[in-house]
């Protein structure tokens, strides 16, 4: 391939330049949109530039590594890094597991009407967050809502779940599952698919169960996709904002108990406008997915 | 991978369809960029008009007065919920996009001229017969910076009680509360009354004004030292601070904040509480959407006051001002409106309408308010209340008071605790003012 | 007999996962058609007692969340096809073009990836105020027009297109330009409409960004304006239900109809990676 177009020259360097003409909507969108900004990020967050800034620059400082340090000591920030980690460490796995418990159901030989079922299980993950809030708010109620009257249904005493500090982030965990487990199932129906069958049958003749075949086959097998699909799952619910904002009228509430990071930093930079501070937040996130990030492939790297 | 494709008729079907997809896209973009770029007719000068929560339903109706009375103008306005209204507000200032006119809830009027979004209105204020003699003094106050006026008040707003008279009268409770002792026992008795799941009382527990108000009654200051520091462990403030959350442990009052309370109106006329403190904006929607077998059960009454020789207790100045933004192009049709809404006869209009209380002192002796049963509690009261500290940082610090009290009433902290962090809090978003204020020692208000 | 059993156990459990899936879609639908007051009445109901599209007719006449609909349309539409332009141009030359530095800077934007939009967010509305866009459709259009997980699956897809097509076309004398208009364009006909389709989606439910930029009410997309009127009528449980349901049906029937597409669109992904 190399050696034609070096037999060419001319029409390489025409191929250059095209290649160059053609990547540079995309590059000039993501420099100006995207790479100026980050940058300019970490600027702002050196700083305390607030609303008064945008009137007045001069009463902008440089301030160094001070928003850090305000940060250590913000209670409300260690809560919303708390609250991050808690949706991410428990919605995350439970929202993969139950993925990929569906996944194999669907997947099995037995089972019939497979698109069906995978066209309702999948429509939550198209639908507007927003809305699905909307509805989930109510379904909350603690005196109308369904969810509580299924639960009188059993017996179990009516739970206050957007209102009690404790039953906020499940709510918003058990509406995220909800919303997103349709997404990872699709992969895990096609990582599965993709297993040959030839294996388990191999391993049935050896008299390995159910349970072993699952340990033994399937998730060996799944590896580099249960790593893709953690990864991806992980940025997608550290950058939880909308769940909350929807489902406690913009407050992060109960006792900021469902506020997150990124709540934390709209509330800060979008509501009371410190820009500098919201930004020193927004930093924070960044770092820490990418630390997640990083730590995963680590793992993945080792085990292989 | 495509089958189908040969290169020897790149230019089949395939690509026509390509062409197709893309022209009509085109098409259809254009089209709807269209459709979105007629909003209204252009030779009118159109006077933007962001107006809060209810009051931007309502207050269309009396437009087209205004409308006829300026041949060319029109006024288009824009309604935004009071719980994002700040948020919004200080958006629009930071993006540029500020209405002409707005109406601001009277708190928030330090915070925007610190920032220079409003303008002066002293000019044409003495230019035309709105005069501070007009309003009520206390709320004409709530305007002026420096004495300067940067709003006219349009409508007053005060908090007093509305409670179920009928299940009052039930509980044996003669009278509305005077003192905090009477008041307390009066709700343990209405919270002891029979029947299933109910409370004596609403007060949502992100709502900075039930506390605020409390605090007030107990003579706290909020903050110190010309509003440079918090001021929240002197005992005043920390009686209210108790005697609020102290409500909700005794289940008074239930935990919920505002986003959980499905329908107030409804959960009213069930009686799954039995009173609330809020507003005039209120007495229409009571009228509205309490079933008619209820509404002879309701009242109003002035707030208790921390002792009965006191009665009654002071309520909050509050209140809805009408503003220009600096950026506006229309300023003097602006203030035309401004003259509008503040006229006696559109007050009154307004006031049927909505059930706002009049800003205007002329307007609260025509038949229509002295007849009102309702009003009498809100017309004492008016003569009961004190204004919010004047510092632009009032609505984050108000936000922070309603936290605090949250941390304690759902059990986190301890009221020690959530003081000492409320003050910290406090003490840290008033750092800039602390700044600005020993930059410009001349006392030019940041 | 036994098979029997681990089959029927199988459907039960998929049928009660289908059903908790649904149902709040269900009682969204329902709650939608009741009279105010309905949803909040003790003992609560799960069906209207008589079915009225009143709720529907508010949003439009009085709310005029038509307009909202069309504003969301426009965003979505706009942007699909301008990121459609962008991406589809990109993402074929990272795969086929040789130009100097190609595989550095694919290599640097996809690991961009991990850096979250919202550490550039502050900034870029300061950005759009010197520009004069916030408040505007544009400002909402603009930053999502090049996203980078486009030019990724349009990469991906392009590299198996042959490269004797291309060589030929170019032995014919055609510019680079032409051959992709004429040739590459239609080649990635499917991988296109796969990312559309995301594009659309994702443009259609996007919250947080147009909460942000969109400070006019006239200009809200529907997002937004449900996330507003939750605000100010949190009381009208039945007029929330119906904004839901327009704001969730050109989605869901965007999905049923092209939900191949979609799926497959996922899984490349999931299994390419």
């Amino acid at each position: 391939m190399s050696a034609r177009a070096d037999r060419v020259p001319g029409r390489a360097r025409r191929e250059g330049r095209a290649g160059l003409a053609f990547v540079a909507p995309a590059l000039g969108l993501i420099v100006v949109f995207f790479v100026l900004p980050v940058v300019a990020g970490f600027l702002l967050a050196s700083t305390d530039f607030d609303i008064y800034a945008i009137r007045d620059l001069a009463t902008a400082r440089f301030i160094g590594l001070a928003n850090f340090a305000a940060l250590l000591h913000d209670p409300v920030f260690w809560k919303a890094l708390g609250n991050t980690f808690y949706f991410v460490l428990v919605g995350g796995p439970l929202s993969v597991a139950v993925s990929l418990g569906v996944a194999m159901i669907l997947n099995a030989r037995l089972v019939r009407f497979k698109g069906l079922f995978r066209t309702v299980y999948f429509a939550p993950v198209v639908t507007t967050m927003v809305a699905v809030a909307t509805v989930w708010r109510f379904l909350y109620h603690p005196r109308f809502g369904v969810l509580n009257q299924l639960l009188g249904v059993v017996g179990i005493a009516p739970v206050n779940w957007l209102g009690d500090p404790h039953w906020a982030m499940p709510a918003i965990i058990l509406m995220s599952v909800w919303k997103n487990f349709g997404y990872n199932m699709i992969i895990f129906v096609a990582g599965l698919q993709s297993i040959p069958g030839t294996l388990y049958e191999a391993a049935r003749v050896d008299g390995a169960g159910p349970m072993q075949q699952l340990r033994h086959i399937t998730l060996p097998s799944l590896r580099p996709m249960l790593v893709f699909v953690s990864i991806i799952t992980m940025i997608g619910y550290f950058q939880l904002f909308t769940e909350p904002y929807v489902l406690t009228g913009g407050t992060g509430g109960p006792l900021n108990a469902t506020l997150s990071l990124v709540m934390y930093m709209y509330k800060q930079g979008f509501r009371w406008w410190n820009i500098g501070f919201g930004a020193t937040v927004a930093l924070v996130l960044f770092l820490i997915i990418l630390a997640g990030t990083l730590l995963q492939l680590r793992f993945q790297r080792e085990r292989e | 991978m495509t089958p189908g494709t040969h290169p020897a008729h790149p230019k089949g079907n395939r690509l026509s369809m390509a062409v197709r997809v893309w022209v009509g896209g085109a098409l259809l973009a254009a089209t709807l960029a269209l459709l979105s770029a007629c909003g209204g007719p252009t030779r009118h000068a159109t006077v933007l008009f962001w107006a809060l929560g209810r009051e931007g339903e309502v207050v269309q109706s009396l437009l087209p007065e205004f409308e006829r009375a300026n041949p060319g103008v029109r006024v288009q306005v824009q309604q935004i919920p009071f719980t994002a209204a700040h948020e919004k507000l200080l958006t629009a200032f930071v993006g540029g996009s500020t209405p002409d006119v707005a109406q601001l809830g009277n708190t928030w009027i330090p915070e925007l001229v610190a920032l220079g979004a409003l303008e002066p209105l002293g000019t044409r204020v003495r230019a035309s017969s709105l005069g501070p003699a007009e309003f009520f003094p206390g709320i004409w106050a709530t305007n002026e910076i420096d004495g300067e006026p940067y709003g006219v008040p349009w409508y007053v707003d005060t908090r007093v009680l509305f409670y179920r008279s009928d299940l009052f009268a039930k509980a044996s409770v003669t009278r509305p509360p005077r003192s905090w002792d009477e008041w307390r026992d009066t709700m343990r008795r209405v919270k002891a009354l029979p029947g299933g799941d109910h409370y004596a009382m609403l007060m949502p527990t992100d709502e900075w004004a039930q506390p605020v108000v409390l605090a007030l009654q107990a003579g706290a200051g909020l903050l110190r030292d010309g509003g440079r520091r918090a001021d929240f462990k002197e005992p005043n403030f920390r009686r209210a601070f108790s005697f609020y959350v102290s409500l909700f442990a005794e289940r008074l009052a239930p935990p919920l904040g505002l986003a959980q309370v499905a329908n107030l109106y409804q959960q009213f006329a069930d009686g799954y509480f039995a009173s609330v403190i809020t507003g005039p904006w209120n007495l229409e929607k009571f009228r509205l959407r309490l079933p008619p077998e209820r509404q002879g059960d309701w009242a109003t009454a002035p707030l208790a006051a921390m002792r009965e020789a006191d009665y009654p207790g002071v309520s909050l100045a509050g209140g809805s001002s009408i503003v220009i933004f600096r950026p506006s192009t229309k300023k003097d049709v602006a203030f035309r409106l401004v003259e509008f809404l503040a006229d006696p006869k559109q007050q009154l209009a307004f006031y049927r309408l909505t059930g706002d209380l009049p800003a205007r002192t002329a307007v609260w002796d025509d038949p229509a308010l002295v007849g009102e049963p309702h009003l009498l509690a809100f017309r004492e009261q008016l003569r009961h209340v004190t204004p919010m500290p004047r510092v632009p940082e009032w609505e984050r610090i108000a936000t922070a008071i309603a936290e605090a009290t949250e941390r304690v009433i759902l059990g986190q902290q301890t009221e020690d605790q959530s003081l000492d962090q409320l003050q910290t809090e406090v003490d840290r978003m008033l750092e800039k003012r602390r700044f600005l204020l020993d930059r410009h020692p001349a006392g030019a208000s940041p | 007999m036994r098979k029997l059993a681990v089959a029927a156990a199988l459907h039960l459990a998929l049928a009660i996962g289908a059903v908790a899936t649904l149902l709040p879609f269900a009682w969204m639908l329902s709650a939608s058609l009741m009279q105010a007051g309905e949803a909040s009445k003790w003992p609560p109901r799960f069906l209207p007692s008589q079915a009225t599209l009143a709720n529907y007719r508010a949003l439009f006449e009085r709310l005029d969340l038509g307009r909202c609909f069309l504003n969301s349309a426009f965003v979505a539409i706009v942007s699909t096809a301008g990121a459609l332009f962008v991406v589809s141009l990109a993402g074929y030359a990272f795969a086929k073009l040789r130009f100097p530095g190609r595989s550095k800077v694919y290599r640097v934007l996809l690991t961009a990836m991990v850096i979250p939009a919202q550490v550039a967010m502050l900034p870029m509305f300061l950005l759009l105020r010197t520009l004069g866009l916030v408040n505007t459709y544009w400002g909402v259009i603009i930053p999502a027009l090049a996203p980078v997980f486009g030019i990724f699956m349009v990469r991906q897809y392009a590299l198996s297109l042959p490269d004797e097509l291309i060589d030929a076309a170019r032995v014919d004398g055609a510019g680079e330009f032409r051959i992709f208009r004429t040739l590459v364009f239609p080649l990635l006909r499917p991988i296109l409409v796969t990312f559309g389709v995301f594009s659309f989606i994702g443009a259609w439910n996007d919250f947080m960004w147009p909460l942000i930029v969109l400070s006019d009410e006239r200009r809200y997309t529907l997002p937004v304006a449900l996330a507003n009127l939750i605000g100010e009528h949190a009381e009208d449980i039945e007029l929330m239900m119906a904004g839901s349901v327009l704001t969730v049906l050109p989605v869901l029937l965007l999905f049923l109809v092209l939900q191949r597409t979609y799926v497959e669109g996922i899984t490349m992904g999931g299994v390419k990676e």
